[in-house]
């Protein structure tokens, strides 16, 4: 269905924070193991022990360098995958109506069997979060792990998407972002969560928690605060063995 | 018409089947899921890896290689079947055997060895989790030469740590992630604690608590740092010596913790006249003493209720004998040490030193915390709190893989003791077994006698020059030269010197090189061209220098080449295994656990696990502990080993489910049959939590000696004094200086005095390494998708990593005029390689580096030879040597640390210049000729339908 | 974008059908029996052709008539209809003429009517991709109808008509040559809005997330380097100003087949440079724009 549900019951998604992510691609590998087995067609790979071996993943992580003005450059992991839009562009421009907003969690899927592989959703995303399955010739995204967060077959515990079960870092957070109450929301609130290329106007419901303050050494004036705590108690090795004495004394 | 969508089915069926094992993607050893669905062939198979949530070491999490273990236990590069070689050594010119035909040929090359010299056989193992068994079985046969692959891993940071405070990091002890404010991180990008690390980093971030990341190099764990201090490689040492300077110039370290569980009042003789000066002061009992403030009187340091004095002098006789402490203050309080004398050298400013100490003083002093936990002491004290210095630090490789990584391991413990930050909350703490004193590990054991066992076991902690592997004639007893004067505190042997030596015949020749689990002719070796030659040379009459080489891998590696007999071995899910706490354990701060592998699966091809192998081989061998009374073969297999052997009276590989009067029980008991079913049962792994009261204070405190006694840790408690005045040093200083009867070759003198001082020192490699002429030091990193050289074989992740660049930092790219795309020329004093480069600014502006071991030889794990690893990917490993440029003392230094041996990777100097793009990366080795072809060219994996 | 062929085909040669199937239907010319025949094949060919051409593109292409379900909100589905329904109305409009000699002149209004639409909703498939900014642009229907147009009245022989478009044509597409550059960097988006982390400072890619290449690289970061692209910029402009010369020349069958041709080409080199040269907003994430 490309019309876009007015409004969806909840609006399900990942909370991803920049502050805490190591890019250590876990979430990578175990969204491609979980979804090459489950939702759909496998997630092929072709030449995968050639010279230029390439497959369909659908989620990724980046790194970016960030130079401040003053201080060090900095470097930020930056796992990206659907971000499951409200505005959701790839979902309006599907002629088969293949790819569809769930109405009941706002979840963005492809209805593979409807999928004629023209890759205009792929197109129309901005955030590169569609791959086109070289084998299958069908799109592929990021379910959210759908056929995880509801499954029966699971232990409560493990109906969460793969990725965030698997982080080892706790970077990645899964919730209803409708809720303004639900944690996600609520570390979006305290965190300042960010939707990205907002010009878009994609309206995504995945948000990023900035990285915090780095180097803060440079820009503040926290080493004078804490100075004093070096002040020198004796000049020499003489003079700290008669600090020492008073010390020990006091024990 | 309402909004009509497709169905979902949202309850798929998950498997059939969850088994539960450990994985082995590296040496974490994290509990794993692994979820079985029936394949065409009804067979089961595995359909997805997951993390087990009830696992003490992941708890539930899993890193990527782990979840590509599907990816792993299916390549095409798994060897097939034994192999016989028919080409020329290096070539992979194989042909396949049966098992007969193979344990045949090593039976015939061994038996004769240990019938006259056991000696001529070196059993090398590389990153294996069976030490405990294969080092029985080479010490069953007799031969000294065992060891496995700390040499040239970390034995600097484990030895370091067990001398100084009876553990280490690595995964023998851990930041108390729950209560740390403040994290430093030294020299790591992944650790063998690969989750466990990033799940604690979580929780630090979760709590908003600090973490500073000391690295030239800023990314994974040093990016999410909140402070990042791009060090200059080598200076660590230097950095954390000047920490040191300013606390204790401001009084800020923890004298009640020193005074009591330290050796810093321990008092030195400080007679120059006698052969013991510099060596503590004892009691009649032998226990080193100190002065009670009390009482003033010299007593045992451990006596009861002694109140030791930090700042103690003695005099008798003409000499005063003075503390530890005081030695330590009249070292660092000097200005050598401020940080405006070092800032230059660490490429640190003055003020960001003292920023860090000042932080380290706040955060230790004026947040300490307080845990309403009562504990009592081993001198009886009786507490009703437990103090915390919320302190805590990690360091691994980018610290010890220097030549002077020993002692800046041994400073970077000086420093987190001088705090009193380690066992106590807040701080790092020891994971059961640990702590466990130098003095409660064996010593090493060389003495060979034909067709018997060793004297005992291999590998250990030294405590003087009487203990080292010497011949009676003053040679190396070991092929490695381990626990010789060269590097006398060598506690994991030296693996990387195996293959040179045995080349060169210096100390001996041998007759078989027996190796596991390393890939000793590419990313595990230095000067990789001259190990190859090593290894194909032939003497006048034509036969290989190094006879016979025998290898055990699972895959078609670059080692696999060069075997005369390789011995297939199965994947991790196709066989038993075994995490013993008598190797390398997997406990948690607060619980003791070890862990099994089962097989999960059964393998499709002829291949047999190394260790069920040996078993049989032990047998053939008729190696004690590995035959009955009556000659047969003792272990039928591993899982019998595992179960049944008898280590100590009540001691086994495992140590939950054995059995006793009342049944099951833990920790000691005798074997019991069903111990592996109740391990699977309860899903892969047994672990027991410390006792309350017994978490912190470790070393010191009753409640946890007890229940590391009732355990089998030990079989007396141990209570110990953190050692930051390490005596055995000294012993060798004092030899070097011409006491005891032991005495070192003369051109050794002078380094030991230097090197081996017994408070921890810094001194600088770069002038060895010709940093002159070569003024850029050149890292790698692992990565962490990828284990080593295992990951490119793996279809899922050789697309995260399938070449690595060169990254050169920002002063250096300028300077060469570097755009993206370029390639450089790089030159060390050894040798050359083309490669190309990426830019990075995050970067110590004197340092280049790049992932480790992703580079491959052409033919090698059933790659295409085009594979851009191959092509583009590259190793500095070309760049190292294992000997250090010559410096006209017509003698050749290795280039190790001089304590322990420890390959120095990290202290390579580079020039690097911008050339014109080769085809492919240089050096190009010949292609090797694939034992097990070459993978298919389309994946799309799903098992289920 | 990648420049994929069947896709530069689709557009070109689908364009080229319907134009002419716009004069067609206006009756310029109102050819009738089996010359009409032959038109309206030439007509048929080149839209039904590229429209073929077009299922190359797809992963699926036996699914294609679900192409047809959301024209709702699709622009893919609507040119599927409005080509469909062209089609229909043109064969009707034609079985006319080439069969009963009559031309119900309504019919081929209607037709002509439908063939620009079925010209603007293929050029809507792209102009809506805010995710282009180089296409998302007015600039992009125009240039579609005003090839369709132009080209349509070049095989049409409507000479004098075709000159006129042809030099408009020519001109837009200059126009857009020297100003859609701009556009990309005219949105603001950048490294920083896309990554949100402008606010710590400059921002630059380092280690992408596979050294290997994907979907995403191959088919929406093509890059072309600049030189490459304006030399075949001017390429583009001169075959397309080429015919005009060429018409403007005392006529001969050589002379206006060479026009077409040339025109062709421009049209091809020009459409290959409308996607070689369009960069998509997630090339930044790859630190590539392109
Ligand atoms: N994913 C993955 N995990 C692994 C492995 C693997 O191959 N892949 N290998 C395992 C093995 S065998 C080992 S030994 C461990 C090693 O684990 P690590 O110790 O994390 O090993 P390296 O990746 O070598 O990282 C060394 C770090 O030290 C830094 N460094 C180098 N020189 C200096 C210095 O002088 N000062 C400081 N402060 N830093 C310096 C480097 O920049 C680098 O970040 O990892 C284990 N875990
Ligand atoms: N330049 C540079 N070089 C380095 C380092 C560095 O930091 N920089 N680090 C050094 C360090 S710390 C280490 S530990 C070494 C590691 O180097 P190696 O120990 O050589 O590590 P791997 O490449 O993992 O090789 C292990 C071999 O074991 C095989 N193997 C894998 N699984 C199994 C199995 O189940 N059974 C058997 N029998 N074999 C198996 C693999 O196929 C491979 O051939 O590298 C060292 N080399
Ligand atoms: S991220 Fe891309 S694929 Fe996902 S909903 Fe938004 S536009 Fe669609
Ligand atoms: S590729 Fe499939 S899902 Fe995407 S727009 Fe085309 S038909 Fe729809
Ligand atoms: S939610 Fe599921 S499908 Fe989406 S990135 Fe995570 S693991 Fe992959
Ligand atoms: S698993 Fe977590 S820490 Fe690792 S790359 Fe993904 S989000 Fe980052
Ligand atoms: S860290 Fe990764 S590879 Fe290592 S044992 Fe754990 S899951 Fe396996
Ligand atoms: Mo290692």
């Amino acid at each position: 269905m490309t019309e876009l549900p007015t409004q969806t019951e909840k609006k399900l998604g990942l909370v991803i924070d920049l502050d805490t992510c190591v890019g250590c691609h876990a979430c990578v590998i175990s969204c491609k193991g979980w979804n090459t087995e489950n939702y759909g067609a496998p997630l092929s790979d072709q030449d995968p022990y050639g010279a230029a071996p390439t497959g369909t993943f659908l989620n990724r992580v980046h790194s970016y360098e960030v130079q401040p003005e003053t201080g060090p450059a900095q470097l930020i992991h930056f796992p990206k995958s659907c971000l499951h839009c409200e505005d959701a562009p790839c979902v309006t421009v599907c002629p088969t109506g293949a790819s569809y907003k769930r109405v009941e969690d706002g979840i963005v899927l492809v209805n593979e069997s409807d999928c004629i592989g023209c890759g205009l959703c792929a197109w129309a995303c901005p955030y590169g979060a569609r791959e086109m399955d070289q084998d299958q010739g069908v799109m592929k995204k990021c379910t959210l792990c759908v056929d995880r967060i509801y499954n029966e077959n699971l232990p409560a515990e493990d109906r969460e998407p793969a990725c965030v079960r698997t982080c080892p870092a706790g970077a990645r957070h899964f919730g209803d972002l409708g809720d303004p109450d639900s944690e996600v929301s609520q570390l979006v609130a305290e965190r300042g969560g960010l939707d990205l290329m907002p010009e878009q106007g994609t309206k995504p419901v995945n948000q990023y928690l900035p990285p915090r303050l780095k180097d803060d050494y440079t820009n503040t004036g926290e080493i004078d605060i804490l100075a004093p705590l070096l002040d020198p108690v004796a000049p020499d090795a003489k003079g700290l063995l008669g600090w020492l004495d008073k010390a020990l004394e006091k024990l | 018409m309402g909004y009509n969508q497709p169905v979902v089915e949202t309850s798929p069926k998950v498997s059939d089947e969850i088994r539960k094992t450990t994985c082995y993607m590296c040496a974490c050893r994290c509990g794993i899921n692994v979820h079985m669905k029936d394949g065409p062939d009804g067979k089961r198979q595995v359909a997805y890896i997951e993390g087990n949530k009830d696992h003490p070491v992941n708890q539930g999490v899993l890193c990527a290689k782990g979840s590509a273990g599907i990816m792993q236990v299916n390549a095409p590069s798994r060897l097939r079947a034994p192999l016989k070689r028919v080409g020329p050594r290096g070539s992979g010119a194989f042909e396949e055997i049966t098992w007969d035909e193979a344990m045949d040929i090593a039976t015939k090359t061994l038996a004769p060895i240990r019938e006259k010299n056991p000696e001529k056989l070196a059993f090398f193992t590389g990153r294996d989790q069976s030490q405990s068994f294969t080092s029985f079985w080479a010490q069953g046969f007799g031969t000294p030469n065992y060891a496995a692959h700390g040499g040239f891993c970390s034995v600097n940071m484990a030895a370091a740590g067990i001398y100084t405070m009876g553990g280490a990091f690595w995964e023998f002890g851990q930041p108390d992630w729950e209560h740390t404010k403040l994290f430093m991180l030294f020299g790591v990008a992944e650790d063998h604690d690969s989750n466990p690390i990033k799940m604690g980093i979580g929780k630090i971030k979760a709590r908003g608590a600090k973490i500073i990341g000391i690295n030239p190099i800023r990314t994974g764990y040093n990016a999410v740092a909140d402070e990042w201090v791009g060090i200059t490689p080598g200076t660590d040492g230097l950095f954390i010596l000047a920490l040191v300077h300013c606390l204790l110039k401001a009084g800020k370290i923890d004298l009640n913790y020193l005074s009591q569980f330290t050796n810093a009042p321990v008092l030195l003789n400080g007679d120059e006249s006698s052969p013991d000066f510099g060596l503590f002061l004892r009691d009649s009992d032998g226990k080193p003493v100190v002065m009670d403030r009390t009482t003033g009187k010299l007593t045992a340091f451990d006596a009861k209720g002694v109140k030791p004095d930090l700042g103690a002098s003695f005099r008798k006789a003409g000499y005063t004998h003075r503390t530890v402490f005081h030695m330590m203050i009249e070292r660092y309080m000097d200005d050598a040490y401020a940080p405006e004398a070092v800032a230059d050298r660490c490429g640190i400013t003055a003020k960001r030193i003292r920023a860090i100490a000042a932080q380290l003083a706040d955060v230790a002093f004026n947040q300490a915390i307080e845990l309403d936990h009562e504990w009592t002491d081993f001198r009886g004290t009786k507490h009703t709190k437990m103090i915390g210095r919320p302190v805590s630090m990690h360091a691994m490789r980018g610290i010890s893989a220097h030549a002077n990584g020993f002692q800046t391991c041994r400073a970077l413990h000086m420093l987190q003791i001088i705090l009193g930050a380690v066992e106590t909350p807040g701080g790092m703490r020891f994971k059961p077994p640990y702590p466990k004193p130098a003095t409660a590990h064996p010593k090493p054991h060389c003495k060979v006698t034909p067709n018997a066992p060793l004297d005992g076991p291999h590998l250990g902690f030294v405590h003087g020059p009487e203990d080292l592997c010497l011949k009676d004639d003053g040679s190396p007893a070991r092929i490695d030269k381990a626990f010789t004067w060269d590097n006398p505190m060598s506690a994991h042997g030296l693996m990387h010197m195996v293959i040179s030596n045995a080349h060169a015949g210096d100390p001996y020749k041998i007759d078989t090189l027996f190796m596991y689990m390393a890939n000793m002719s590419w990313n595990s070796s230095m000067n990789i061209g001259g190990v190859h030659k090593m290894l194909t040379d032939t003497d006048e009459d034509g036969n290989y220098v190094i006879p016979n080489i025998i290898y055990s891998d699972a895959y078609s590696s670059e080692m696999v080449a060069y075997a005369d007999l390789v011995l297939p071995d199965t994947t991790y899910l196709e066989r038993h295994d075994c995490i013993s706490l008598l190797d390398r354990p997997i406990c948690e701060a607060d619980a003791v656990a070890d862990a099994i592998r089962w097989p999960v699966i059964e393998p499709d091809r002829d291949v047999r696990g190394f260790q069920s192998m040996l078993c049989d081989l032990g047998a053939r061998l008729n190696l004690p502990g590995f035959v009955n009374e009556d000659g047969t073969q003792k272990y039928k297999d591993y899982a019998d080993y595992i179960t049944h052997h008898i280590r100590r009276p009540g001691i086994g590989p495992l140590a939950g489910w054995r059995t006793g009067e009342d049944g099951l029980q833990n920790g000691r008991g005798d074997a019991n049959d069903a111990q592996l079913d109740t391990y699977i049962e309860n899903g892969g792994f047994w672990m027991e939590h410390l006792p309350e009261g017994a978490n912190y204070y470790k070393p010191w405190n009753m409640r946890y000696q007890e229940w590391a006694v009732k355990m089998g840790f030990y079989d007396s408690v141990q209570p110990y004094i953190f050692q930051l005045y390490v005596e055995p040093m000294r012993k060798f200083q004092r030899a070097a200086e011409g006491h005891g009867d032991r005495q070192p070759p003369d051109h050794l003198r002078k380094r030991i005095i230097d090197t081996l001082d017994p408070l921890p020192i810094w001194y600088s490699n770069a002038a060895e390494n010709k940093a002159d002429a070569f003024p850029v030091t050149a890292l790698t990193q692992r990565p962490m998708a990828m284990y080593h050289s295992w990951g490119s074989q793996n279809a899922w992740l050789r697309q995260i990593h399938g070449r690595n660049p060169l990254y050169v930092p920002t002063k250096i790219w300028e300077a060469n005029g570097f755009s993206e795309g370029d390639w450089a020329l790089v030159t060390s004093p050894h040798g050359k390689i083309t490669v190309p480069v990426a830019h990075q600014a995050s970067l110590n502006e004197n340092t280049v580096w790049t992932w480790n071991a992703i580079g491959k030889r052409k033919g090698a794990w059933a790659l295409d030879k085009n594979a851009p690893e191959a092509t583009k990917g590259f190793l500095l490993n070309h760049l190292i040597h294992e000997l250090l440029p010559p410096k006209g003392d017509g003698l050749r230094w290795a280039n190790s640390d001089p304590v322990t041996g420890q390959a120095a990777w990290f202290d390579l100097k580079v020039r690097i210049e911008k050339t014109t793009a080769p085809k492919e990366s240089q050096p190009q080795m010949p292609a090797i000729k694939s034992p097990v072809g070459k993978g298919p060219d389309h994946l799309a994996w799903k098992t289920g339908k | 974008m990648h420049p994929a062929p069947s896709i530069i085909l689709f557009t070109v040669l689908s364009g080229l059908g319907f134009g002419l199937m716009i004069f067609l239907g206006l009756g310029m010319p109102a050819p009738t029996g089996i010359n009409a025949f032959i038109w309206f094949a030439l007509a048929y060919i080149f839209a039904v052709g590229g429209l073929i051409s077009s299922t190359f593109h797809l992963g699926n292409p036996q699914r294609a008539l679900k192409a047809f379900t959301q024209w709702k909100t699709s622009w893919l589905s609507r040119e599927a209809w409005l080509s469909a329904i062209t089609l229909t109305i043109m064969a009707i409009y034609g079985a006319g003429l080439v069969f009963l000699e009559t031309r119900w002149t309504a019919l081929g209004y209607l037709g002509a009517a439908c063939a620009l639409a079925t010209v603007y909703g293929t050029s809507m498939i792209y102009a809506q991709l805010k995710t282009v900014p180089r296409w998302n642009h007015p600039t992009t229907p125009a240039m579609f109808i005003a090839y369709a147009l132009a080209g349509g009245s070049l095989l049409a022989g409507q000479v004098s008509v075709s000159l006129v478009l042809m030099g408009c044509a020519a001109a837009l597409q200059a126009f857009i040559f020297f100003t859609a550059d701009t556009r990309f960097a005219a949105r603001g988006h950048t490294l920083e809005t896309a990554t949100q982390l402008g606010d710590i400072g400059k921002v630059r890619a380092f280690e992408p997330p596979h050294t290997g290449t994907n979907y995403l690289l191959h088919e929406m970061v093509h890059m072309i380097g600049r030189k490459h692209a304006q030399k075949l910029q001017i390429i583009a402009l001169l075959l397309l100003v080429a015919p005009i010369i060429l018409l403007l020349l005392p006529f001969s069958h050589t002379l206006a087949a060479g026009a077409v041709l040339a025109h062709l080409a421009g049209v091809l080199t020009a459409r290959w440079l409308f996607f070689a040269q369009a960069e998509h907003v997630v090339g930044l994430y790859y630190g590539k724009r392109g």
